[in-house]
């Protein structure tokens, strides 16, 4: 049996509220031990001296282009991407050609995941065939299937009657509805935020109302409905408000936030770069400073990527032709190790953001360390400093905020279900 | 002193500006002579790579450029870069490949001129972006209000319409603030951009009060098909409100002058009067417009390739 000793870290498991130095031992799929002075009995040893082990991380949102899209991204490229950011599972959103709208795709996915990706995939259905809105998707059969959540993520439901019979019927299968809350009617084809940056570049500007009128009608109709609503990246100060006021009615609500809105803000848009180009846009300070707080305050459970791949050529047209999207995977951890170095999130609150709660939303296993869970773990650097070279990166994309940027923090290895799936010396390792 | 790129008037120092309009006072004397033509230019090649159709200002750069005696090349991919499936960065590479010594580009979104000149050798000018900047629109007019008035400092001047898509209001916002006028707004609150007021402007809903002691009123061209029910209810309503005559005229100064960069809808944001008399001085603007864009290739075009270098 495979047997691996992480030796000496810091192990950090919000499950357990445990934070210490620690050896974790694994055997087979599972983790076997957790304690001081494990002995490592002809198990592979990794020091991990120095570094922090933790629950694998999940990202509740992102986006794998496979099927139909595979010159932007492919289940392989983009599970790799995602293990060497030091994530074990991902979620990836429907909006694929075909639309992952039926059992078959539901499947296909997890099947090419098991033979193509190091990190476990979890495919988010849509809520409603072909994205359009109108008509709702086989849950139960999708359920069955294998989806995870139910999300027409890029899109909006605009029909409120749709949407409260999406969050009816969701009841049936104990899965959350992702609702990409943007009033399309207020957004008003707008690319970039509303405010003094579309003002002075003469871009149309998508004004923050637009999120927060749509969060106010989606957290009424979970509240009407008993359907577990979860608010995919929050952008705004509204939306993270009335999330807040829904929490304290005790509404069945949860929210993510995106790395890119906790760290950057309209003014990385001012000289028309493409890559800062994202839906909902890159919003104000005071927008941004309020996903923060939101996230630090628990209003906001999870950090998810919305790692979002497009081509070079896609992106270098004129901006409010560019698709919306960067990729994060393998950014997301340094960027939102921010938080931690501020003394906003303790490292235990920032692991139960990014694993812990994942897991929950998704109704997987993972986001633990305690014996007996399946061995998906995160051995993370938080000091290294490195400097992030996109035409390196596993994705088939280069979108990236970052490239060229010096980062501190960084996966140094991953394991799933046991495996040594990513070292940061040899890269990816199967 | 003057950068590469014209690519906006937010960039341009006050003293840069000064600078193209005084070369522009020369460049207006060619233009009066018996042949129009100087050889300053001779052996440049200038591109009109025009994204956005335009007779107007093409025709002024390509007038401009002909004075100088430089060649001038009217490059106008008809359609965007999506439907064609070539990139605006792709079309910028194809044209720096044949070497030219200027481009100058309009397109209907904003920032294109920019990401070409990211990519480009030879200097872009901006002939207009989408609702950004439209630089030699604002310096034509700079030079039209300095011949009427003597100078910018302390005047008034009041931009009236949709500012909202305007390029020529941003452009003249920044040109005429760097000059040292007041710059007022006034428009129907949804043509009233976000947060205008930190471009130095103080914006207003009742045209009365915005032309309370204005020197220059500027009336900006309402698009009827695309704005008419969805912006104002109706260019009757329209006209009523904020179409400039000479009767809503009489609030401001009594010497006010009337500009419109055109093409003017008649009757809609300009009396038609007013579009051919004085006080409009709507026809010097497009004889200043020449001299201007002589002006503008001569200090860009005109460098030697060392001189021109990043």
């Amino acid at each position: 049996m495979n047997r691996i000793l992480l030796r000496g870290g810091r192990v950090i498991d919000p499950s357990a509220e445990h934070d210490e130095i620690a050896d974790v031992l694994i055997e087979g799929e599972r983790i076997a031990a957790v304690g001081r002075g494990l002995r490592a009995d002809g198990a592979e040893v990794i020091e991990a001296d120095g570094f922090w082990v933790t629950p694998g991380l999940i990202d509740l949102h992102c986006h794998l282009r496979e099927p139909g899209q595979e010159y932007k991204e492919d289940i392989g490229s983009g599970g790799r991407a995602a293990a060497a950011g030091g994530f074990t599972a991902v979620a990836c959103m429907a909006n694929t050609h075909p639309v992952n709208d039926d059992p078959a795709t539901t499947d296909f996915i997890i099947d090419r995941a098991t033979h193509d990706s190091p990190a476990r995939v979890y495919p988010v259905a849509a809520a409603t065939k072909g994205l359009e809105g109108v008509v709702m998707t086989e849950m139960v059969a999708l359920v069955e299937a294998g989806a995870a959540a139910f999300s027409d993520d890029g899109k909006t439901i605009m029909d409120g009657g749709v949407m409260r019979h999406v969050l009816e019927y969701s009841r049936l299968v104990d899965a959350v509805v992702i609702t990409h809350a943007e009033d399309q009617t207020l957004v008003g084809g707008g690319v970039i935020n509303e405010g003094a940056v579309s003002t002075r570049l003469g871009l149309r500007g998508n004004p923050p109302i637009a999120e927060v009128v749509h969060v106010a009608r989606d957290l009424i109709l979970a509240e009407f409905t008993g359907g577990q609503l979860h608010v995919a990246h929050v952008s705004t100060k509204g939306a993270v408000d009335l999330i807040r006021q829904a929490k304290d009615r005790g509404v069945n609500v949860t929210a993510e936030v995106a790395p890119h809105h906790l760290v950057l803000t309209d003014e990385a848009t001012a000289e028309y770069n493409t890559n800062m180009k994202v839906s909902p846009p890159l919003r104000s300070e005071e927008d941004r400073d309020a996903c923060r707080r939101g996230l630090v305050e628990g209003v906001i459970d999870a950090i998810a990527t919305d790692h979002a791949p497009h081509a070079q050529h896609e992106k270098e047209l004129e901006f409010s032709a560019a698709p919306p999207g960067m990729i994060g995977f393998e950014t997301a951890l340094a960027v939102v190790l921010d938080l931690v170095r501020s003394g906003e999130l303790s490292p235990l609150e920032l692991i139960r953001r990014l694993s812990t709660h994942p897991a929950r939303i998704l109704r997987r296993a993972g986001g633990s360390l305690a014996v007996g869970a399946p061995a998906d773990v995160s051995v993370i650097d938080p000091a290294r400093s490195w400097i992030y070279d996109v035409a390196k990166s596993y994705s088939k994309s280069r979108n990236s905020p970052w490239d060229g940027a010096t980062l501190t923090g960084r996966a140094v290895a991953t394991l799933v279900n046991g495996r040594l799936v990513y070292d940061v010396e040899r890269g990816i390792l199967i | 002193m003057i950068g590469r790129d014209l690519l906006g008037i937010e960039r341009l120092e006050r003293a840069e500006i000064e600078r193209i309009l005084d070369t522009a006072e020369h460049m207006r004397e060619i233009g009066t002579r018996e042949v129009k033509k100087v050889p300053t230019l001779r052996g440049r090649t200038i591109v009109n790579l025009f994204f956005e159709s335009s007779t107007r200002t093409r025709a002024s750069f390509e007038i401009a450029g002909k004075r100088l005696s430089a060649d001038v090349i009217n490059f106008s991919p008809s359609t965007s870069s999506l439907k064609k499936a070539e990139s605006i960065l792709d079309t910028a590479r194809t044209l720096d490949a044949m070497d030219p010594d200027a481009v100058v580009v309009r397109h209907a979104e904003a920032g294109v001129p920019q990401r070409i000149a990211d990519v480009l050798a030879a200097p872009v000018i901006n002939a207009g972006d989408g609702a950004h900047e439209h630089p030699t629109q604002a310096l034509l007019d700079l030079l039209t209000v300095r011949q009427e008035k003597g100078c910018i400092d302390g005047l008034t001047v009041t931009i009236v319409g949709d500012i909202l898509h305007s390029r020529v209001a941003r452009s003249n916002i920044y040109a005429f603030r760097k000059l040292g006028a007041e710059v007022r707004i006034a428009a129907p609150p949804p043509m009233i951009p976000c947060a205008i007021e930190a471009l130095g402007v103080k914006a207003y809903t009742s045209l009365r009060e915005a032309l309370e002691g204005a020197d220059v009123v500027m009336a900006l061209r309402i698009q009827n098909e695309r704005l008419a029910g969805a912006y104002f209810p109706s260019t009757r309503e329209y006209s009523a409100t904020f179409g400039i005559d000479r009767a809503k005229l009489r609030f401001a100064k009594d010497d006010a002058i009337v500009m419109h960069p055109g093409p003017v809808n008649r009757g809609v944001e300009l009396a038609h009067d007013l579009a051919d008399h004085r006080p409009g001085v709507i026809l010097d603007q497009v004889r200043n417009g020449v001299a201007i864009r002589m002006a503008v290739l001569y200090l860009f075009a005109g460098r030697q390739p060392a001189e021109a270098a990043r």
